[in-house]
């Protein structure tokens, strides 16, 4: 579906809400028919962003062009866009059908052609047998299928969708998520959505951009954000991430070593722009992490010995709360499968392990 | 949209005192009215009780219908008019920053504060031929002889416009408060084009406050008596006017009682029929 075209462009585009910059110099080009998140924390300047390319605000500085247009002094009701807001926002005093009919009417769409379009942007959503019902008589999963349906049946060529799943819980969000996913692919258009859950961005998302204090910080495929992180607060915001700070020692290849005060040296990949001197900050996944009881190294090149502060047992894993050497807190998902005899408990010592390859390394 | 709190059944005694203030103050004068309609007047102005219907069918009198005919039109031109300008005002009011809304509804509110008397007789001084009106318009070079608006119809509806205005805003006002935002910005999104977004989406979620403020206006105008007895001279009268003049100057009370009946089947049977037909489904 990628025709290497863009679908949304933002050039240098700025939005100040008072004193507050929501919006500071934000470039980012999404491409047509791509699931594209943007992912940040509430005040981010995600939601911002999203209402600037659905037209509700103007920005101060910079241009959007959606579909090749510029979209500048371009009211909401005259772009190719259509918004699923973040609490569905359906017309409480129409029916389902009405609802979805909405925007077909508003462009004056002849009747005939309005009848079977509803019909059919209702059966993708499955709610074909709830056409005459009221929002209110709808569940919080069916109430969202109808804002869905209700936006795609103008055929957008952009979806913007804010915060989709945040309402709903958690089994029914899980559910979603792939079917949003699937919806995208069938009908092909391009998917702009905001969220503050990073696991949502990264499963349904072709790219995602990740938000902070108004500034871009990172783009990229869920897996590029996900294994390199571009900065400490892209690693802990897409993942709880554990980290150390400290100064490189030396670099030998793609090999770095770290002097961590109180803990000695670790090992890590170099990155491009660290040299021997530069503060860095060392980051493990805890899922990355191994837990043992003995002292050898097994090749793991990284070592240490730790006390476990606190255990929580979650299942198919055991969580565990860790203080390190220099009193730091880290935090470790270890898998069952091995069975109890192998769980550690609280106030135990042991020893914590990782591979080179398991680190990241962030210029600090 | 919090359901209202549950009646404290545990206590129905608390409703007793209201219940007989109603009653004694309310109930009981109102079926000696009744009462009274049907008997007739004696000769010094006494009430002479004899069952009779003529206070009823004297009504029929052309110049009764006249006047009953100038109060409905105008307590359905005042109604509109407040309309009008209210919905205007209570949206501004509903979307102005949180901060901004309680002083401005105190605003609107405010003229309560003086006596409804002194503020008509104030209308009068700007209404009258060398009121500030007319000067105002005729050194603005509008007009080159002064309005005649005084003692007239149109100084009755501007002064019924003023002294119920705020009757429509305060429910309007609470009405579109209560109105979610992205409704309109999801209209808006959806192809609407602002009018489209006012007719479709804000003036039917807005008709609970269009209705009651229309029942709250079209009521108290319909009986207006102060405001047409200042503004309206001798030859405006309006329903209230009659209604007093019977019990006060002519000393026909059972007259005046019959009139007040009629008067109030009529608001009665108005307002039913406007609930009926406009608005019994977004009441409930």
């Amino acid at each position: 579906m990628d025709d290497g075209g863009h679908s949304v462009e933002l050039r240098g585009v700025t939005k100040r809400h008072g004193a507050t910059v929501a919006v500071d110099r934000l470039s980012l080009a999404i491409r047509t028919g791509e699931f594209f998140s943007i992912l940040g924390p509430s005040g981010s300047g995600k939601t911002t962003t999203l209402r600037l390319l659905a037209g509700f605000e103007q920005p101060d500085a910079g241009e959007i062009i959606i579909e090749g247009r510029h979209m500048e002094g371009v009211p909401p009701n005259r772009r190719p866009v259509n918004l699923v807001f973040q609490n569905y926002a359906l017309f409480p005093h129409m029916t389902v059908a009405k609802n979805v009919a909405f925007g077909l009417e508003m462009q004056g769409l002849a009747e005939a052609e309005i009848g079977p379009r509803v019909a059919g942007a209702l059966e993708m959503v499955r709610l074909a047998a709830k056409r005459d019902r009221l929002p209110s008589q709808l569940s919080g999963g069916e109430q969202q299928r109808v804002a869905l349906a209700r936006a795609l049946v103008n055929r957008p060529a952009v979806l913007l969708l804010d915060e989709p799943l945040g309402a709903l819980d958690k089994q029914l969000r899980l559910e979603m998520e792939v079917e949003l996913k699937a919806l995208q692919e069938r009908v092909g258009i391009t998917f702009v959505c905001v969220t503050h859950d990073q696991e949502e961005a990264l499963t349904m998302s072709d790219r995602l951009a990740v938000m902070h204090h108004g500034k871009l910080l990172q783009v990229g495929t869920p897996e590029d954000i996900y294994t390199a992180p571009a900065s400490a607060f892209v690693a802990n915001f897409i993942g709880v991430s554990n980290s150390l700070s400290g100064r490189v020692e030396g670099i030998i290849g793609q090999h770095a070593t770290v002097a961590v005060e109180g803990i000695g040296v670790i090992h890590a990949p170099a990155v491009p722009g660290v040299a021997a001197g530069t503060p860095v900050l060392v980051t493990v996944r805890p899922e990355r992490l191994h837990l043992s009881r003995d002292e050898a190294h097994d090749g793991f090149q990284n070592h240490m010995p730790v006390r476990v502060a606190k255990a929580i047992y979650a299942g198919n894993e055991t969580q565990y709360l860790l203080t390190l050497p220099n009193k730091h807190m880290w935090k470790a998902r270890i898998p069952n499968a091995d069975g109890a005899a192998k769980r550690f408990h609280a106030g135990e010592s042991a020893y914590l392990k990782w591979r080179t390859a398991e680190a990241v390394l962030l210029p600090e | 949209m919090t359901p209202p709190p549950k009646p404290t059944s545990s206590f129905p005694w608390l409703i007793l005192p209201p219940a007989g203030v109603l009653i004694v103050l309310f109930g009981v004068p109102l079926l000696l009215v009744l009462a009274v309609s049907f008997a007739s007047r004696g000769t010094y102005g006494g009430v002479e009780w004899a069952l009779t219907f003529a206070n009823y069918t004297s009504i029929a009198d052309p110049l009764y219908l006249r006047i009953f005919w100038r109060s409905l039109w105008l307590a359905v031109a005042t109604t509109a008019i407040c309309l009008v300008m209210g919905f205007p005002l209570a949206y501004v009011i509903a979307r102005a920053p949180k901060r901004w809304q309680g002083l401005l509804l105190f605003l609107v509110i405010i003229p309560f504060w003086t006596n409804f008397l002194v503020r008509t007789y104030a209308w009068m001084f700007i209404l009258r031929t060398e009121g500030l009106l007319n000067q105002a318009l005729l050194s603005a070079g509008l007009i080159h002889e002064p309005l005649n608006i005084l003692f007239t119809d149109w100084a009755v509806l501007i002064g019924l416009v003023y002294g119920y205005l705020p009757f429509m805003v305060l429910p309007l006002y609470a009405a579109l408060e209560r109105l979610d935002r992205s409704l309109v910005e999801a209209a808006w999104d959806l192809y609407a084009r602002p009018v489209q977004v006012f007719t479709k989406v804000v003036l039917p979620l807005s008709r609970p406050g269009v209705i009651a403020g229309c029942v709250l206006v079209f009521i108290p105008s319909l009986g207006a008596y102060v405001t047409p007895d200042l503004l309206g001279g001798a030859r405006t009268m309006m329903v209230g006017n009659l209604i007093q003049h019977q019990y006060l100057v002519v000393r026909d009370w059972p007259f005046g009682s019959a009139l007040s009946f009629v008067l109030m089947a009529g608001v009665l049977a108005a307002v039913l029929y406007y609930l009926r037909a406009g608005g019994a489904r977004s009441l409930t």
